[in-house]
């Protein structure tokens, strides 16, 4: 009988049940899906993987009625939709299990399942019954759910099974998993494969979002690659491996940096040893060590996730909540308890991860965010008072020499482009004439011209003798740059190689873990 | 202390809980559903004065009631128009509609009801005598020979424990209250539930200022409410966010205000009396916080799903 299950499935596995035809997604001027054609077939388990910002949940969340295309379209059983809500979606019959949960930790589970559905005839919400049902329907399944538990007191992999019955519920057939193994323990990531393989046994087509090679390699039947909003791939999982796909996540037209002075072995301007932090039992880094020459540039790869932001976070200072072991050396001297005001007058600049939160004061204009760091000082203050025509001044000649496009020097800085607050605040930290220059994601969402002069002022501070740990998720970016690479995976530095030596299938794999 | 005047004491701890106890049943499905009310004090005010208006108008004390709970679902509409769909803060928009509500029925309570010394006085409601049961000894009277809006007042503790965890609507409203979100994602319509908690939590309050001001002291004057409005808030944060807590916090409250109306033997100065029911409510909060959960969405305004992820 398994026999003839199995040809009926081959059967139905060519043809398909999604379509979307030159599918496009913008938000402001940044494409998030770029003429997306993309097929899913009937009955299989499908992986879509790409990096962090490849357009990915962006794809996901228009098929299940979070978001609408703005060109193109989706053909959902030879019906073309467009959905307008995640009702719409879900009575369609596509089901998305989020991988932040949609769930009610203070309700039960069958209280969850049950949220928006008419339970019988009349106003009464009949419990024992939906825990009947669900009981049935999960035992269907293979799926092991208590109906009658608080959602609050699973454990997470509980919880995502609960995600799982809601939309079997609800009569899925096309069940959407956004990196559902992200929160869970390799024990659970099995039994979660289990419960899919069973999934796909009865019919079902799940499609499988990732970007971790491994799994989608031992589970997915077929596979296609996004990057940078665009599909690059889709084939059998059979006709393809780990080492291909990573190469196609993350781009082969790496160019060479022009050629420059290699710096001298020098004393490190950064030094970082056996760094470790821990924040409520769980393991951030581990005995981390990485070290910064003077005019040197070492880039960290890694997928978002993995630990970079916590060890800028950690050298700055700006750790809360954490345990730190080890040690952070700023010229040869160790800082005993990282602060960022100390940091700062050792010479440390530092540009973070999320510029609009942490990064700018975005009400206050672009000259009071270019002193932030500064206005105790005697060019900026008096004994009571600011400076204001100097505070102009510098906030003039930084829109100069920056070239950042603005009205007026006195503008607030919410008012800008991204591209022109990330400007600001390479003009504050340069400013400072910095000895050691923390820059994480220094490009992101920046136009190629502004994300061109952001690297050339980074090479210009290089060449002055300033030491930069460059964080980036663009691999391109950081081979451009870089002197040498570090990956990290899981708080840990994988491995640290020469640019020179660096290759980019390697460094792609030692990304993923492998 | 005699029997009698315990058991007269018992009679009165109900007869005061119950504008409490209404108020905190209002308060209670607009927390649940994630809407913050400290404006309890505005509505009920706006209440009582509607109440002893139309109760003067109509003759009769049930027209007051009716007027009383109509103009506390005007109100409750207004406040739920400004948080709901202006998503305006909803702590300012509850002072807001306090100083209104003190604003108003200042003004139009002399408009309506003559400025002069002689204050309107009108009937209360009909006193329920349950023959046998009000005959037992100490409790009797207390719980089986009180006037009707009491006896609705405390009707309306299972009906709302039934109402909120035994029907689908009620489960929605919990939803809303916690995940927004989640709710939306799942076809329940957000904004709908809260508008439908907010009217009814302004039923609610224009019947508990009318318990007030046609029950209790059968009359209206300016600021009477005071402070009820933000003890019943405290009722049910003390009362843990469920009808049957809310009830039991009313009940001390209201056993409190009773104690400082009627035991003048004991030789504390009068003041410290009065002060009883806020120093309670004072300590119920300081204990509490942090050991209760509210509602985890609770005075955050909700943008739908697809209004959101620009």
């Amino acid at each position: 009988m398994k026999l003839t299950k199995i040809r009926a499935d081959t059967a139905n596995a060519s043809v398909p049940i999604l379509e979307t035809r030159n599918l496009v997604k913008r938000f402001g001027s940044f494409t998030a899906n770029d003429n997306l054609n993309l097929t899913i077939r009937t009955g299989e388990i499908h992986a879509i993987l790409g990096e962090n910002g490849a357009g990915k949940s962006t794809l996901m969340n228009m098929l299940a009625g979070l978001l609408e295309p703005d060109e193109g379209e989706i053909v959902y059983r030879d019906k073309p939709i467009r959905f307008r809500s995640p009702r719409q979606a879900m009575e369609a019959g596509i089901g998305m299990v989020h991988q932040h949960f949609m769930l009610i930790p203070a309700l039960t589970v069958a209280e969850n399942v049950m949220l928006g559905l008419k339970n019988g005839r009349g106003p009464w919400f009949r419990h024992a019954k939906a825990c009947a049902d669900i009981r049935r329907l999960s035992d269907s399944f293979g799926l092991d759910v208590d109906p009658v538990a608080k959602v609050g007191q699973l454990s997470v992999g509980q919880q995502q099974r609960v995600e799982i019955v809601k939309t079997l519920y609800r009569g899925a057939d096309f069940i959407i998993l956004d990196e559902p193994t992200a929160v869970l323990t390799p024990p659970e990531t099995e039994e979660l494969f289990r419960v899919l393989r069973a999934l796909r046994e009865q019919g079902k087509t799940i499609v499988f979002i990732s970007h971790k090679l491994n799994e989608v390699e031992s589970l997915c039947d077929r596979v296609s690659v996004l990057r940078s909003g665009k599909l690059v791939a889709s084939a059998p999982m059979k006709s393809t491996d780990a080492a291909e796909l990573a190469r196609l996540m993350v781009g082969r037209d790496i160019v060479p940096p022009a050629p420059r002075p290699v710096p001298a072995k020098s004393e490190p301007v950064l030094e970082v040893r056996e760094l470790s932090l821990r924040r409520k039992n769980a393991a951030l880094l581990q005995r981390v060590c990485l070290a910064v020459g003077e005019g040197e540039i070492v880039g960290i790869a890694g997928v978002d996730g993995n630990g970079q932001r916590e060890l800028c976070e950690a050298i700055m200072g700006l750790s809360v909540d954490s345990a730190m072991e080890g040690e952070i050396r700023i010229r040869g001297s160790l800082v005993l308890r990282p602060k960022p005001k100390t940091m700062t007058e050792l010479g440390v600049g530092y540009i973070p991860e999320d510029r609009q939160q942490d990064g700018l004061v975005l009400p206050m204009s672009i000259g009071e965010n270019l002193i932030l760091k500064q206005f105790r000082s005697k060019r900026f203050n008096r004994l009571f008072t600011l400076k204001r025509s100097r505070i102009c001044e510098a906030a003039e000649a930084a829109v100069r020499e920056f070239k950042i496009k603005t009205p007026a020097a006195e503008h607030p800085a919410g008012k800008l482009s991204g591209g022109n607050q990330q400007k600001v605040i390479l003009a504050r930290e340069l400013m400072q004439r910095p000895k050691v220059l923390i820059a994480m994601q220094p490009t992101r969402g920046m136009d190629v011209g502004a994300a061109e002069f952001v690297h050339r002022r980074l090479l210009e501070e290089r060449a002055r003798g300033c030491g930069i740990l460059l964080v980036s998720t663009e691999l391109e970016e950081v081979f451009a740059l870089s002197d040498r690479i570090a990956v990290i995976y899981k708080g840990r530095i994988a491995e640290v190689v020469d640019r020179a030596e660096a290759n980019v299938d390697t460094i792609g794999l030692r990304m993923a873990g492998l | 202390m005699d029997a009698a005047t315990w058991s007269s004491y018992l009679a009165s701890v109900l007869r005061l809980a119950a504008p409490l106890l209404l108020a905190g049943l209002g308060v209670l499905f607009m927390s649940r559903s994630g809407i913050l009310n400290i404006g309890m004090e505005g509505m009920m005010l706006i209440g009582a004065l509607a109440g002893v208006v139309g109760a003067s108008y109509s003759g009769n004390v049930w027209g007051g009631l009716t007027t009383a709970c109509l103009a506390g679902a005007c109100i409750g509409a207004l406040f739920g128009f400004l948080v709901i769909t202006t998503g305006a803060d909803q702590v300012i928009i509850g002072t807001a509609v306090n100083l209104l509500g003190l604003g108003l029925t200042t003004v139009f309570g002399r408009s309506l009801l003559g400025m002069g010394t002689e204050t309107v006085k009108v009937d209360s409601f009909p006193m329920i005598r349950i023959p046998l049961l009000a005959d037992i000894p100490l409790i009797g009277p207390a719980l089986f020979e009180q006037n009707a809006l009491t006896y609705m007042a405390l009707l309306l503790v299972p009906a709302a424990g039934m109402l909120l965890y035994k029907t689908n609507w009620g489960l929605a409203v919990r939803a809303v209250g916690e995940n927004p979100l989640a709710t939306d994602t799942l076809g329940v319509k957000v904004h709908r539930v809260r508008y439908a908690c907010c009217l009814l939590g302004g039923v609610l309050a224009g019947a508990a200022g009318s318990a007030l001001s046609l029950g209790i002291l059968n009359q209206f004057t300016e600021n009477m409410v005071a402070g009820r409005g933000f003890i019943a808030l405290s009722a049910v944060i003390f009362g843990r966010w469920t009808p049957s807590g809310t009830m039991l916090a009313s009940l001390l409250f209201g056993g409190a205000e009773a104690m400082q109306l009627r035991f003048h033997w004991v030789h504390v100065p009068y003041q410290f009396m009065l002060m009883l029911p806020y120093v309670l409510t004072m300590a119920a909060l300081a204990w509490f916080s942090g050991r209760t959960k509210q509602p985890a969405a609770t005075g955050i305004p909700y943008k739908s799903a697809a209004n959101r992820n620009g």
